[in-house]
């Protein structure tokens, strides 16, 4: 769902980038850092009822902000405009669940990875003793949703392989026809599959088959904040934040309020 | 051959100012769609055409009870968008796996291919029931009962006398029909079969060119076009007999 989108920001962020010229390197001072944030793609950044963003972005992101001393303040923004925006200095650092990608490195840079999702092969029970190899799903058919990186890995790694690809507009509809036995298997994200099992009726029928997917090339490096490429400065204290909440359990806390797995 | 017909067809896009690399690459996905499509509109208006004629009739001729059946029929597929429908049969389908899997027909309701050539056929069956109905509506009454009176039975009347000329009258409704059947056939796309708009909506995830979906409007365009002017031929001979006669 998310992938299209990052698309076309990029796209957005790189003609701009063109535009404007290279803003003058001064020595900056971080103790005071705005950080722009979509606030709509629960559970990981949203604007809650007192108008306050929340989420799993905003808690790493206070978080970091605690441990590098620095006075952080938030500011939502559409997505389509997130990059421009960090671009024309209205805020310092990007929160928003962004993945880190090439083409998106050419106008911006980013932290180290705070999180990443997997993709993972759901399948009927009944099935559970199926495997993910590429082998194993020959002659099978398997969802995903489409223009997603889910859906992009299949066609081009599990179709080729012989496997019959079905793509749906939600994730919901493919779920479905998981459930009523249309589909041998769904590939879809980690943070959006396991709730899905866990926490509807409809989940009940199926399970997890094998290991996570994190194909670099298909699902990216993760997940990181998005910093203008002259603020080495802010990257560099950034990366030590992530570095230390990951060691002093702060990041675990943070994790297991959202997650029962490891986002890490 | 092949190859270099396909090569020509590539260069004339070219030229005509149309991404021919992006043909070369998902062409022969949306082709492979055209031929769904045109097997899902050509299974979908024939059966649902054999099943209209006696539902046609039946809506003249059938009892009270008859014809209130056939009746709410057609009211509920002329009345309920085709979209629903095909939800409905889909996925209302999946629901109730274990017991289609007990009669044998699960294997008929897991293909999507099938789920919609069934909709869609139940869909035009009453389109063009009343279409025929209309038809069998307007053959004067004196004719059935001429008929009668020559001792030809219900049934030859039927066929040699009240159909043919009923059929004249509505082809060019029929014709409507198979029309907005093709272009209503898109609908598949939403149930994963890739027909036309299917495999367009397939290259538009994969390159973000918005030129697919102007092939799949050309396509629609041309198909109709070909139904638009068979018709004509087919209603050339169909009505010869009620133009003046040439000297």
């Amino acid at each position: 769902m998310s992938s299209s989108r990052f698309a076309f920001a990029g796209a957005v962020a790189l003609a701009l980038a063109c535009a404007l010229t290279a803003v003058p390197a001064a020595a900056k001072d971080w103790s005071k850092i705005k950080i722009g944030t979509e606030g709509a793609y629960p559970p990981f950044n949203v604007v809650g009822a007192d108008g306050q963003v929340q989420g799993f972005d905003i808690d790493i992101a206070k978080a970091i902000c605690e441990k590098i001393k620095a006075e952080c303040t938030f500011v939502a923004q559409d997505w389509d405009g997130i990059i421009p925006a960090l671009l024309a200095n209205k805020y310092d650092a990007i929160f928003a669940s962004m993945s880190i990608t090439d083409e998106r490195k050419k106008t911006i840079a980013f932290s180290k990875r705070y999180y990443q999702t997997p993709a993972l092969f759901v399948t009927d029970k009944r099935n559970a003793s199926m495997g993910t190899s590429t082998d194993a799903m020959k002659g099978k058919t398997i969802g995903a949703q489409s223009s997603t990186v889910s859906g992009t890995f299949l066609q081009d790694v599990y179709e080729p392989a012989g496997a019959t690809v079905k793509l749906y507009a939600t994730q919901d509809e493919a779920n479905l026809d998981l459930a009523s036995g249309r589909l041998d298997a769904v590939l879809g994200d980690k943070t959006v599959m396991l709730p899905w099992l866990e926490k509807s009726d409809a989940g009940k029928c199926c399970q997890v088959i094998g290991q996570d997917i994190r194909d670099e090339k298909y699902f990216g490096e993760g997940i990181g904040a998005g910093l203008r490429k002259e603020d080495i400065e802010l990257k560099e204290l950034i990366d030590k934040g992530i570095a230390e909440i990951l060691a002093d359990g702060t990041y675990e806390k943070i994790n297991a309020k959202y997650f029962p797995f490891s986002l890490y | 051959m092949e190859a270099a017909l396909g090569h020509a067809i590539l260069t004339v896009w070219g030229a005509l100012g149309f991404d021919a690399e992006l043909m070369a690459r998902y062409g022969p996905r949306v082709v492979d769609g055209l031929w769904t499509t045109l097997g899902l509109v050509a299974v979908s208006c024939s059966v649902g055409f054999l099943l209209a004629l006696p539902l046609g009739v039946a809506l003249v001729e059938g009892g009270r009870v008859t014809r209130a059946l056939c009746l709410s029929f057609s009211t509920f597929f002329r009345g309920t968008p085709l979209l629903a429908q095909v939800f409905l049969v889909y996925y209302g389908a999946g629901q109730f796996r274990d017991a289609l899997d007990a009669v044998g027909l699960w294997g008929v309701f897991r293909d999507a291919w099938w789920c919609v050539a069934i909709t869609f056929t139940l869909n035009t069956a009453a389109y063009q029931a009343e279409i025929i109905r209309g038809g069998v509506r307007s053959v004067a009454r004196g004719q059935g009962e001429a008929a009668a009176a020559l001792g030809l039975r219900r049934g030859q009347t039927y066929l040699t006398v009240i159909l043919p000329q009923a059929l004249a009258q509505g082809l060019r409704p029929l014709g409507n029909e198979l029309v907005l059947m093709i272009k209503a056939s898109s609908i598949a796309s939403v149930v994963t079969v890739y027909d036309v708009l299917g495999a367009t909506k397939y290259a538009f995830s994969r390159s973000y060119d918005f030129e697919v979906y102007l092939w799949a409007a050309l396509i629609y365009l041309v198909l109709v076009e070909t139904v638009r002017r068979v018709w004509n031929l087919l209603e050339r001979r169909a009505t010869r007999h009620l133009r003046p006669r040439e000297a």
